[in-house]
């Protein structure tokens, strides 16, 4: 693996935001973060947590309360947003109406001051990029959604930019154009090598696309790892709650290193680094990382309540002895289906190594 | 909701408020078609009256001096207000920006007779103290004042309304402030201009109260003009520049509302 270059670090960074008679409201909270080239890094978190604001001190339309945005290592607090080699795809796409879709996807190079034989080179490129071509001439106004999109897209990848800026670029779109445009962008990144900052507040999307994810909170970046390292190791609770579905246990951490649950049994816990292992802790397990037996062999024991069909999978909602929920989701697989009915006693099995001790 | 159009009496009440609005303005523009010396003797259908308001030297004049007025005022207060209404959208906000704002719009509040003495005296003063008179130049200054605020209200509007991650996009894109504005704001503002710009048109063009107070001996304009004219015995004649005048600014009103309407 060849030695990884920071494009943009974000070092203790805040953004409070202090109107007259208000509370002062802290969009970014001391956010500290190192995206790498070539990267495609996905901001994931739920409406009001940063996204936004962190893209735009990136970007130069707004700047930081405090802290330092370094780009290849250099501060760009002094940079006006149009002298920063980054560029934006905006969550409504801002395409400007009274210019076609190549002179919007031009525009950049023109400002660039670069000849026109190169930017028509450059625009016909791109058009083949985004598989747009035919439509070169139109307005802006009278293409389709998933085309206006796209056209973004071209217009910020045009210039070449070294990072480019997607805030939610994607959601505006129905499901089938959105399932499309992610593979496209996938392809696009690939075929580009520029560094993708992706805002999301959809985890699957985050989770197929991404190399890197940070889960945000609140103006904070709880944890940043791989779509593998977020899901299967989620640090802390909102993390392992906002991403995917997810049973939380209570428990003791034993001398032996392993956890007694409340609700009886007594099973191995991996901890991430920086967790207490003593006293009380919460320990999640991931509903497929289960499995419904006879109440003779699970771990765990209890009955089950509720059974939701969703089709490729379905998921058992079991009440454990000491009268918490836990839910199993097993996949249909076409074979013999479950043989468990609502008021069923059931055990259940934890796929060894799968149970984690949360940080909070 | 409850549907005004289903009241009863809706309908009867909607024509008498149509038939007290226009049929003045209808006889009016009728007997601009009469052929008769006799102003509200019918005779016959012509267009005798408006050949005579065309080859009648004393109308000429005054449309001349209202074509100038209107279109020194228009192009003087259109580009104040914009930069005006430039100053008020797109700077952060400034100490005495309201105040600013309420001086700009002070014109539309304030009883226009108020306005034309001010401006009156306020020219005498201009004549006894410094000596200065610009003539004309005096009606194209107190118009270009009393037009500002009708310019500026459609151009802040457009200004307003006008998404400001554009001027983000352009920004982002590598263009200048001024190349921003110049590339991006200003082109989609043209449509606001030009309908402040139709407004403040029509408002200097029919102005009577603030013309008559300022305008010296060989300053009339048409509407000075037709009021002269009523004192006298009266023509069709009247009526037929009368329908003139009404016509221009229908015209411009029109195009005024429609260019605000294509707006998106
Ligand atoms: N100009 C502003 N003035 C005051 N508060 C602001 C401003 N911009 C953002 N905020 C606040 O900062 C917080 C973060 O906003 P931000 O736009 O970054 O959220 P986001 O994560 O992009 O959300 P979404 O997913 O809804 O787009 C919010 O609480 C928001 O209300
Ligand atoms: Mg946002």
């Amino acid at each position: 693996m060849k030695a990884k270059k920071a494009a943009i670090e974000a070092r203790g960074v805040s953004r409070v935001f202090a109107a007259k008679g208000q509370q002062a409201v802290a969009a970014l909270d001391d956010v500290s973060v190192t995206i790498n080239e070539n990267e495609f890094f996905t901001l994931l978190g739920p409406s009001g947590c940063g996204k936004t604001t962190l893209l735009r001190l990136i970007a130069g339309f707004d700047f930081p309360t405090s802290g330092q945005i370094l780009l290849y290592g250099e501060d760009i607090a002094v940079l006006p947003p149009f002298k920063r080699p980054v560029n934006t795809v905006f969550q409504n796409y801002a395409l400007f109406p009274h210019m076609t879709v190549a002179q919007n996807i031009g525009f950049g190079l023109e400002m660039l001051g670069k000849p026109r034989t190169e930017i028509d080179a450059r625009v016909s490129e791109m058009l083949a990029l985004v598989r747009m071509e035919e439509l070169a001439s139109r307005k802006t106004s009278q293409i389709s959604g998933g085309q206006q999109q796209r056209v973004a897209l071209a217009r910020a990848l045009a210039p070449k930019p070294k990072v480019l800026l997607l805030d939610e670029p994607l959601s505006a779109l129905d499901y089938k154009l959105r399932k499309d445009m992610q593979i496209e962008l996938k392809r696009l990144q690939h075929e580009t090598g520029i560094t993708f900052i992706f805002v999301t507040h959809d985890q699957e999307e985050a989770l197929t696309m991404s190399d890197r994810i940070a889960v945000m909170s609140k103006g904070k970046i709880l944890q940043v790892g791989s779509p593998h390292d977020i899901y299967d190791r989620p640090a802390v609770r909102f993390v392992a709650n906002f991403i995917g579905e997810t049973n939380f246990l209570k428990g003791i951490v034993r001398p032996s290193g392993k956890v007694k649950l409340a609700a009886g049994a007594e099973i191995e816990a991996v901890a991430p680094e920086g967790a207490k292992l003593s006293g009380e802790v919460t320990v999640v397990i991931r509903p497929e990382h289960a499995l419904l037996v006879k109440p003779t062999q699970g771990k765990l024991k209890g009955v089950v309540d509720n059974i939701v069909y969703f089709g490729t999978d379905t998921h058992f909602h079991v009440l454990l002895d000491d009268g918490s929920e836990f839910m199993v989701r097993q996949q249909n697989s076409g074979g013999a289906a479950a043989d468990f009915a609502k008021g069923d006693k059931v055990g259940v099995q934890i796929a060894a190594g799968t149970a984690r001790i949360l940080k909070d | 909701m409850v549907d005004v159009k289903a009241q009863p009496g809706f309908k009867t009440m909607a024509l008498i408020c149509l038939v007290l609005l226009y049929s003045p303005i209808l006889i009016l523009i009728v007997f601009a078609f009469n052929s008769g010396d006799i102003i509200m003797r019918w005779e016959g259908v012509s267009l005798h009256w408006f050949g005579v308001a065309f080859t009648n030297p004393e109308f000429q004049n005054a449309a001349w001096n209202t074509l100038r007025i209107s279109a020194v005022a228009t192009i003087a207060s259109t580009l104040f207000a914009t930069l005006a209404a430039i100053g008020m959208t797109r700077i952060k906000p400034w100490p005495g920006m309201k105040t600013a704002f309420m001086v700009i719009n002070l014109p539309l509040m304030v009883p226009e007779i108020i306005t034309a003495v001010a401006t009156l005296s306020f020219f005498a003063l201009l004549a006894q103290v410094l000596g200065l008179n610009f003539g004309i130049g005096n009606i194209m200054l107190a118009h270009i004042v009393f037009c500002i605020p009708f310019a500026f209200m459609p151009i802040r509007a457009r200004l307003e309304d006008m998404d400001l991650t554009l001027e983000n996009a352009a920004a982002d894109l590598y263009a200048t402030p001024w190349n921003a504005f110049k590339r991006i704001t200003l082109p989609l503002l043209v449509p606001g201009i030009a309908s402040g710009a139709a407004l403040a048109f029509i408002v200097s063009f029919d102005d009577f109260t603030i013309t008559q107070l300022v305008a010296g001996p060989g300053q009339t304009t048409l509407p000075l003009y037709i009021w002269d004219q009523t004192r006298r015995p009266m023509t069709p004649e009247i009526n037929a520049i009368s329908a003139i005048l009404l016509l221009v600014s229908v015209l411009f009103i029109t195009i005024s509302f429609l260019i605000a309407r294509s707006r998106k």
